[in-house]
């Protein structure tokens, strides 16, 4: 149950196939709430793929991904402030402008490496952030409401709680296949290859910073079609999605789920929310126990949840990882 | 835009500079020596405010509550390394990333449960009360002199410990090569727990120090920790150097800009868009220059490792 046809094919047939079956779930217990909270997981889900893709399989550890998520869910907020509803104009729109955003500070950060790598996809997305709160005609600090949902050639798909659940999930799976055939491709293969020797690859005649930092806008474009949904999903936008802490959470959901997979990332997405919501229903000091948690995870379980579902535990696997 | 707010407001962008310089300086050291990402820096700095204003409540004494809370946040620090930290020194990045905001986590919400999520402050001891005249019609206060001084005072120290003793030269040597420390015959784990308890030290010492004059709450450690991150990177990780110099060019930009940046958008912009765009431009100036010495210099203004 451990080989690769298992990690790489029927875990992430089954976690979709399940995925698929939450409205069901929700239609026979009578249940909104998991079907609401499922799609807000969802739209995390599809941030953290498109982060994965740059940190798990090309070692770009970017702390600013948040900011996509505001690029996407303002550009919808602020064309619902200018009565544009059509999703076929502001999500072609969410995305060029998180794309934009990408290419000018990926074009940057990327001449940088490691810690000063985070840093400066840190400066970046404060920059985003601040900006927003300064848009005083588009809310400012307070943030902007939504009166209503994108329109789909005035379909109602995004108002109808199932309709907008398998919206999210079609994007998410659509999301996923893409990265994953980026990955098995040779762009994917450059960027696992940069990650390990930059030299060897050069050598090689390839140069890894054209194919970063086109995983890198990618990667933007992805985080910015889900904040176009985020938008939608909470009817409301605000500074509050770009700050440093949700970028942050975005990392520790997809080292939770075990770097590289793709899929390791959504599990890690909803595990985090999941264990989140859960404990705090027990108590309003659950980081108590969540913090621990996390640090148990990391002593004890190599690789996260994908590397505890692989049987990879302990120290086993560590002289394999580190040298 | 008077003579005395420029006075006043150098005066507090230094004494941020300090403070920060105080958190850097620890995280730097650790970061270059040990190589490891320690995002709890930040909350053992909030830890040493905590801890200063519970021994104040205990003993009753400003200076008594400052040795207390020193010792209590070394021995914090060094409990820390012994039950999560030492056990990742040999993991990368993204697993220090991962446990030690678990750390972050945990020690925020204790905090809270422990003292209440209310703010509390420590007073200002009487013989530091009061303000000093400094020019005409400028006065600043005793308290906030003495935090400028004292910072100072514990940079230079920290300066001759790293470059005048035998520990200092073996934690430049750490910075450096760590391999090359261990490979001759040095203690590498104990000069880290060394460096990691000094650090909290620090830390906490900065707590201590900005208790009286902010407000000691749950995470208020977790921006200064992005701000001692700016200052590390600018000031090139592992250099004490330059954490000490990227610190107080952080503090002065980012108070001088707070309170100057409306007062110049609106020479160049209308009233209503200076009044949105200048706060905006002065939160971000800081990241502005971070961005702007990094793709120029991408190790920092004094890179340690030539690597």
């Amino acid at each position: 149950m451990t080989g690769p046809l298992f990690k790489n094919t029927v875990l992430p047939l089954a976690l979709f196939a399940a995925l698929a079956l939450v409205p069901a779930y929700a239609d026979v217990f009578d249940d909104r709430f998991v079907l609401l909270f499922f799609t807000r997981i969802l739209v995390f889900a599809i941030v953290a793929i498109s982060l994965d893709f740059i940190l798990g399989l090309g070692a770009m550890v970017s702390f600013g991904h948040a900011a996509y998520i505001g690029f996407g869910a303002y550009a919808v907020a602020i064309l619902s402030e200018h009565d544009i509803w059509e999703a076929w104009i502001s999500f072609p729109l969410a995305v060029a402008a998180g794309g934009l955003f990408a290419l000018l500070t990926g074009a940057i950060s990327l001449k940088t490496r490691g810690v000063y790598f985070i840093m400066i996809t840190l400066a970046f997305g404060q920059m985003a952030y601040f900006t927003a709160t300064s848009l005083s005609v588009y809310g400012g600090d307070d943030g902007l409401t939504m009166w209503g949902r994108s329109e789909l050639f005035s379909t109602g798909i995004f108002n109808g709680d199932t309709s907008f659940y398998y919206l999210v999930f079609g994007v998410l799976a659509a999301a996923y296949l893409l990265l994953r055939t980026f990955a098995a491709s040779r762009f994917g293969r450059v960027l696992k290859g940069a990650k390990q020797s930059e030299p060897r690859l050069e050598a090689m005649g390839v140069d890894p910073y054209r194919y970063r930092l086109a995983a890198y806008v990618i990667a933007g474009m992805i985080a910015s079609v889900a904040g176009a949904l985020m938008a939608n999903q909470a009817e409301f936008v605000s500074p509050a999605y770009m700050s440093w802490h949700r970028s942050g959470e975005l990392i520790v959901m997809v080292i939770l789920g075990g770097l590289g997979s793709l899929h390791g990332a959504i599990l890690g997405t909803i595990a985090y929310m999941v264990l989140e919501e859960v404990l705090s229903g027990y108590s309003e000091h659950w980081r108590l126990v969540f913090g621990p948690l996390l640090i148990l995870v990391v002593l004890y379980g190599r690789g996260g949840l994908m590397g505890l579902i692989s049987g990879q535990i302990g120290r086993k696997s560590q002289g394999e990882v580190d040298q | 835009m008077s003579v005395t707010l420029l006075a006043v407001q150098t005066l507090n962008g230094l004494q941020l500079g300090i403070l920060l310089f105080l958190i850097a300086a620890g995280l730097t050291l650790v970061f270059g020596v040990m190589d490891f990402i320690n995002l709890a820096h930040g909350v053992q700095y909030m830890l040493g405010a905590y801890l200063a204003v519970a021994c104040y409540q205990l003993t009753g004494s400003f200076w008594l509550a400052i040795i207390l809370a020193l010792a209590a946040a070394l021995i914090c620090g060094l409990l820390l390394e012994f039950l999560v930290f030492r056990h990742l020194y040999n993991r990368d990045h993204l697993d220090q990333v991962l446990a030690t905001f678990g750390v972050i986590l945990f020690l925020n919400e204790a905090v809270k449960v422990l003292w209440g999520a209310a703010p509390l402050s420590l007073p200002v001891p009487e013989l530091l009360d009061g303000s000093i005249q400094l020019m005409a019609n400028f006065a600043y206060p005793v308290f906030r002199i003495a935090l400028i001084v004292t910072g100072l005072a514990v940079a230079v120290l920290l300066y001759v410990l790293v470059t005048k003793t035998r520990v200092g030269m073996l934690v430049r040597a750490g910075a450096t090569n760590p391999d090359m420390v261990a490979a001759l015959g040095i203690n590498i784990r104990r000069l880290f727990m060394l460096v990691f308890g000094f650090g909290a030290m620090l830390a906490g010492f900065a707590g201590i120090m900005a208790a009286p004059i902010l407000s000691v709450e749950p995470g208020m450690g977790d921006n200064l920790l992005i701000l001692a991150f700016v200052v590390i990177v600018i000031g090139g990780i592992g250099s004490i150097r330059g954490a000490f110099l990227a610190a107080l060019i952080i503090g002065l930009v980012d108070t001088l800009g707070r309170s100057f940046a409306t007062d110049i958008a609106r020479v160049l912009l209308p009233p209503a868009t200076a009044n949105d765009v200048g706060p905006a431009i002065a939160s971000m100036l800081i990241y502005i220059l971070m961005a702007g010495v990094l793709f120029f210099r991408p190790s920092g203004l004094f890179p340690v490792r030539s690597a």
